[in-house]
C-alpha cells in the first residue's frame, strides 16, 4: 500500500489562499486505510475548510485515485461542482493527484504528502519493507531487504556502527543484518553470507518507470 | 610508487599512524602544522572524509596538501557522499597527485552531520568500493573500460572489533578482505582482549591490523561520543574513572598510554585518534616508538 499523510491544514489553507469554492477528492484505496483521504477525511476536511471560510462545491472519493480513467471519468459526474469550483484539493497519493490533474484544468492542490510503499503492521502503524528498486534480492537475503531496510542500503553485511545488533541511526531498531544473519541461522544457511552481492543496477530504475504489457 | 606505510606493513615493522580532521573552510595552515608537529613520530596520517557527516574541506585536497608537504596521507573516502563514478573519479584525481594510502568506508550516516536535509548516497557499499579500487589498480573502471594510466593504492578497510554479533561482522571482513583490503584500522579498543580475539579471528586473511586508540579528554565527552559517535563504545568503568580524576585530560593521555602498551602484542601498528589534540600523540606513544 502507498502511505500518505496530510499536510498541516494551514499548509493546504495556504496553498488555497486565492481560491475560494473548492471541491474535493479523495481516495477509497490506500489513502482511506492510511486515514489520510478517505471518507472520514473527506468530511473532516470540509468541515475544517467551511470553519476557514472556503466553500466546498462537493466531493468525490474515486475508487483508485491512480487509475487515470476511472478519475476522469468520475470528475466527469459531477461535472458541475468540479466546474463550479476555483481548486481542486486532492487528499490521494501523489499518483492520485496526478490522475486528476491529467482529467481537469482547474488549479490542483495536493493535500497529502506521499511517503512510501509500506507493509502494514496493524491499522495505523506501517513500515517500509520494500523500496521499489526494479532488481529483487530477497530470495538471497533470507526474505528481508536490506536495500530498504537499513538507513545505508547496504548489501554485504553491516556497517561499523552496528552495535550489539542494533542500528547506528536507532538503537530502538534492530540492523537488518542482524535480522538476516538469525534468520539464515534458522535456515541452516548462514554460509549464504559468504556471497558478495553486487552494487546495484541502476540503469533497471531509471525515472519514469513504464511498463506496457505485451499481449 | 609503493608507500611508507605499504612497505613498513610488508616488512612486518610495526606502524603508527593518527587522524588529523581538515578543516571546515579554506584555511588549512593549523591542520598542515598539526600535521607537521607529527612529522617524526607517525608513519602516516589519516584524513578523514567529511567525518560524523559534517561537512568540511574535501579529504582529496586534504591528502593533496599533506603530499606537497612531504607527509604521507592515508586517505579517507566514504561511499556516503558520492555514487561509483564519483568516488571512482576521486581515486584517480588522488593517484595522480601522489595519494597511495587509501581507506575504503561506508561512511557515517548523513543523519549524524551538520546536513541532515542532505541526500545519503551510498551507490556502492564499502566491499564494492574495494573492488573499484582493485578495478583501478588493474587498470580498468568498474565498467570495465582500460585506463589512460592505472594507479597504485595500498587500500585499508574499517573493522570494529567490538561490534556484536562478531561472527556476522566476520563475514564482511572477509568479503572485504576478497575485494583486496591489504589493511584493517580498527575502531577505537578498550579492551585489549577484544583485540586478541579479533586477531585470532581474521588471521586467516592475511590482513594486517592497525588497532585503533582514542584520546578520552573527559568523562562528559566519552559519554558524548558513546551517543554520537557509531560504532564506539567507552566503557562505564573508565568514563567513572575520568570523572573521578582531578585532570581528566592528563588520566585520558595515561589511559591511552596504557592502552597503547597493552594493544602492542595484538596488532601491526596503532591509529591514534587525538581528536583536536594532536599535540599529545607523542606522549601517548612513547613507549612504542
Amino acid at each position: 500500500m502507498i502511505v500518505s499523510k496530510q499536510k498541516p491544514f494551514a499548509e493546504i489553507l495556504a496553498a488555497l489562499e486565492e481560491s475560494r469554492k473548492i471541491f474535493l477528492v479523495g481516495c477509497a484505496k490506500c489513502a482511506t486505510v492510511c486515514k489520510s483521504g478517505g471518507e472520514e477525511e473527506i468530511w473532516q476536511m470540509q468541515e475544517q475548510l467551511a470553519s476557514a471560510g472556503k466553500e466546498v462545491t462537493g466531493s468525490i472519493v474515486i475508487d483508485e485515485a491512480c487509475h487515470m480513467l476511472r478519475a476522469g471519468r468520475d470528475l466527469r459526474g459531477r461535472k458541475e461542482m468540479v466546474g463550479d469550483a476555483d481548486a481542486l484539493l486532492v487528499l490521494a497519493c501523489g499518483a492520485g493527484v496526478q490522475s486528476v490533474s491529467a482529467a481537469s484544468e482547474k488549479k490542483t492542490v495536493a493535500g497529502l504528502d506521499t511517503l512510501f510503499l509500506g507493509n502494514i503492521r496493524r491499522l495505523g502503524q506501517y513500515e517500509e519493507k520494500c523500496s521499489l528498486c526494479g532488481e529483487c534480492v530477497l530470495t538471497e537475503t533470507a526474505g528481508i531487504c536490506p536495500k530498504t531496510v537499513c538507513p545505508k542500503g547496504l548489501l554485504n553485511g553491516p556497517c561499523g556502527g552496528m552495535q550489539d545488533g542494533r542500528c547506528e541511526t536507532d538503537p530502538d531498531a534492530e540492523c537488518v543484518w542482524s535480522q538476516i544473519y538469525k534468520r539464515l541461522q534458522l535456515l541452516g544457511k548462514v554460509e549464504n553470507l559468504r556471497n558478495s552481492l553486487p552494487g546495484k543496477d541502476f540503469s533497471r530504475k531509471l525515472k519514469p518507470g513504464k511498463l506496457k504489457i505485451e499481449k | 610508487m609503493i608507500s611508507r606505510l605499504q612497505r613498513k606493513l610488508e616488512a612486518g615493522e610495526f606502524v603508527i599512524t593518527a587522524e588529523v580532521c581538515p578543516p571546515k573552510g579554506t584555511d588549512c595552515a593549523e591542520f598542515l602544522d598539526k600535521a607537521d608537529s607529527l612529522r617524526e613520530h607517525v608513519d602516516s596520517i589519516n584524513v578523514t572524509d567529511n567525518q560524523g557527516a559534517n561537512m568540511r574541506i574535501s579529504p582529496l585536497a586534504a591528502a593533496a596538501l599533506l603530499v606537497r608537504s612531504g607527509i604521507e596521507p592515508v586517505f579517507q573516502i566514504t561511499c556516503r557522499d558520492r555514487n561509483r563514478m564519483a568516488l571512482q573519479s576521486e581515486l584517480l584525481g588522488a593517484a595522480a597527485l601522489g595519494v597511495v594510502n587509501v581507506l575504503a568506508l561506508t561512511g557515517d550516516h548523513i543523519s549524524f552531520g551538520d546536513h541532515p536535509q542532505a541526500k545519503p548516497v551510498f551507490d556502492l557499499d564499502s566491499v564494492h568500493l574495494l573492488d573499484a579500487i582493485s578495478g583501478l589498480s588493474s587498470g580498468q573502471d568498474m565498467s570495465g573500460n582500460p585506463l589512460h594510466g592505472a594507479p597504485h593504492f595500498y587500500p585499508g578497510a574499517a573493522a570494529a572489533p567490538e561490534a556484536e554479533p562478531f561472527p556476522l561482522t566476520l563475514f564482511k571482513l572477509e568479503k572485504k578482505a576478497r575485494a583486496g583490503a591489504r589493511f584493517f584500522q580498527t575502531q577505537a579498543i578498550f579492551t585489549p582482549g577484544k583485540l586478541r580475539s579479533f586477531r585470532d579471528a581474521t588471521g586467516h586473511l592475511g590482513v594486517k591490523i592497525i588497532a585503533g586508540v582514542f584520546l578520552l579528554k573527559s568523562g562528559g565527552r566519552a559519554r558524548y561520543m558513546n551517543a554520537r559517535i557509531p560504532g564506539l563504545s567507552v566503557p562505564a568503568g573508565i568514563i567513572e574513572v575520568l570523572e573521578n580524576a582531578t585532570s581528566p585530560l592528563a588520566r585520558g593521555v595515561e589511559i591511552a598510554r596504557r592502552l597503547v602498551g597493552e594493544l602492542r602484542p595484538y596488532c601491526d601498528g596503532l591509529h591514534i585518534m587525538a581528536m583536536g589534540r594532536e599535540d599529545l600523540i607523542p606522549e601517548i606513544i612513547k613507549e612504542v616508538r
